[in-house]
């Protein structure tokens, strides 16, 4: 499929995370530089008042990301902005989802979401794909 | 006292887009795209080379803003966007550099919260902008007191 082809209000096609483990959050914070230990080390996330290691919003707006990946060769992400809505802990399965809602010029507008396994939304938020 | 930060920023420190880095990067994301990892596939799309997924730029050095409390326990992510003129090479440098955008308060019922603008930036070699990215944190009343204490 190309992104060209994509009407307004057409999804792209969802992805299912395999349940957040400790080990995807220790590799992010080794590839990212980011060691804040409530991401990685249970008795930290405790002192801050959390219930467990929560995933770095950055995780999952990187992992966010590859709705796109696949159309490099038509464009590239321009924009990206994000809220972190919602927090994600071990075992969450996350979805990943995508919406046109406005195709002008070389520039499509797509609604992005974070969904958890209880369809509560982790991260909303909006990409501007530029097409060459 | 965040503030009083409001325009300051960082001196430019000089980073590489290296192609370790990627790879480690575009597989903590779940990502391994050849178009991020594999050079001999690279060479056959339109770039001839590798991109850096979007999210990269959290693993540059942006340099220190003097005197700027940063990073503190207790922070929490609010916002995040990244603004690009082109993706992303594999192997280009870049000069890198932090500002501090805004800082303002909200009173709402679990106290006063205090948001915090950070701008990153992202250069090539001859000035011209690539990339620009931007964070809002909040800040509690909790980790305010903690560093007005210190």
């Amino acid at each position: 499929m190309k992104l060209d082809q994509l009407n307004h209000g057409d999804v792209l096609q969802e992805i299912e995370l395999p349940p957040v483990t400790r080990l995807d959050l220790i590799k992010y914070a080794g590839a990212s530089g980011d060691y804040n230990p409530i991401h990685t080390i249970d008795e930290e996330a405790k002192k801050a008042g959390l219930p467990g290691i929560v995933a770095h919003g950055m995780w999952t707006m990187g992992n966010l990301a590859k709705l796109f990946t696949p159309f490099y060769e038509e464009g590239y992400i321009e924009k990206y902005r994000v809220r972190f809505v919602g927090m994600v802990f071990l075992g969450d399965v996350i979805r990943l989802q995508g919406k046109l809602m406005e195709h002008a010029g070389d520039r499509m507008v797509f609604e992005v979401r974070a969904v958890n396994q209880k369809d509560q939304a982790v991260i909303t938020g909006e990409v501007v794909f530029k097409r060459y | 006292m965040f503030g009083d930060f409001v325009g300051k920023r960082s001196d430019r420190v000089k980073n590489i887009v290296e192609r370790g880095a990627v790879k480690k990067f575009a597989e903590a994301i779940g990502d391994p795209h050849p178009i991020f990892v594999d050079e001999v596939y690279a060479a056959k799309t339109r770039f001839k080379r590798n991109l850096a997924p979007p999210t990269f730029p959290r693993v540059f050095d942006y340099g220190r803003i003097e005197g700027f409390p940063f990073p503190v326990d207790g922070l929490i992510h609010g916002e995040q966007s990244f603004y690009y003129e082109r993706p992303l090479y594999v192997g280009e440098q870049l000069y890198c550099y932090a500002e501090v955008d805004d800082y303002y308060e909200k009173t709402g019922k679990s106290g006063t919260l205090g948001f915090l603008v950070l701008k990153n930036y992202g250069e090539d070699l001859a000035g011209e902008k690539i990339f620009n990215a931007t964070m809002v944190i909040i800040i509690t009343e909790a980790v305010r007191k903690e560093l007005a204490v210190k």
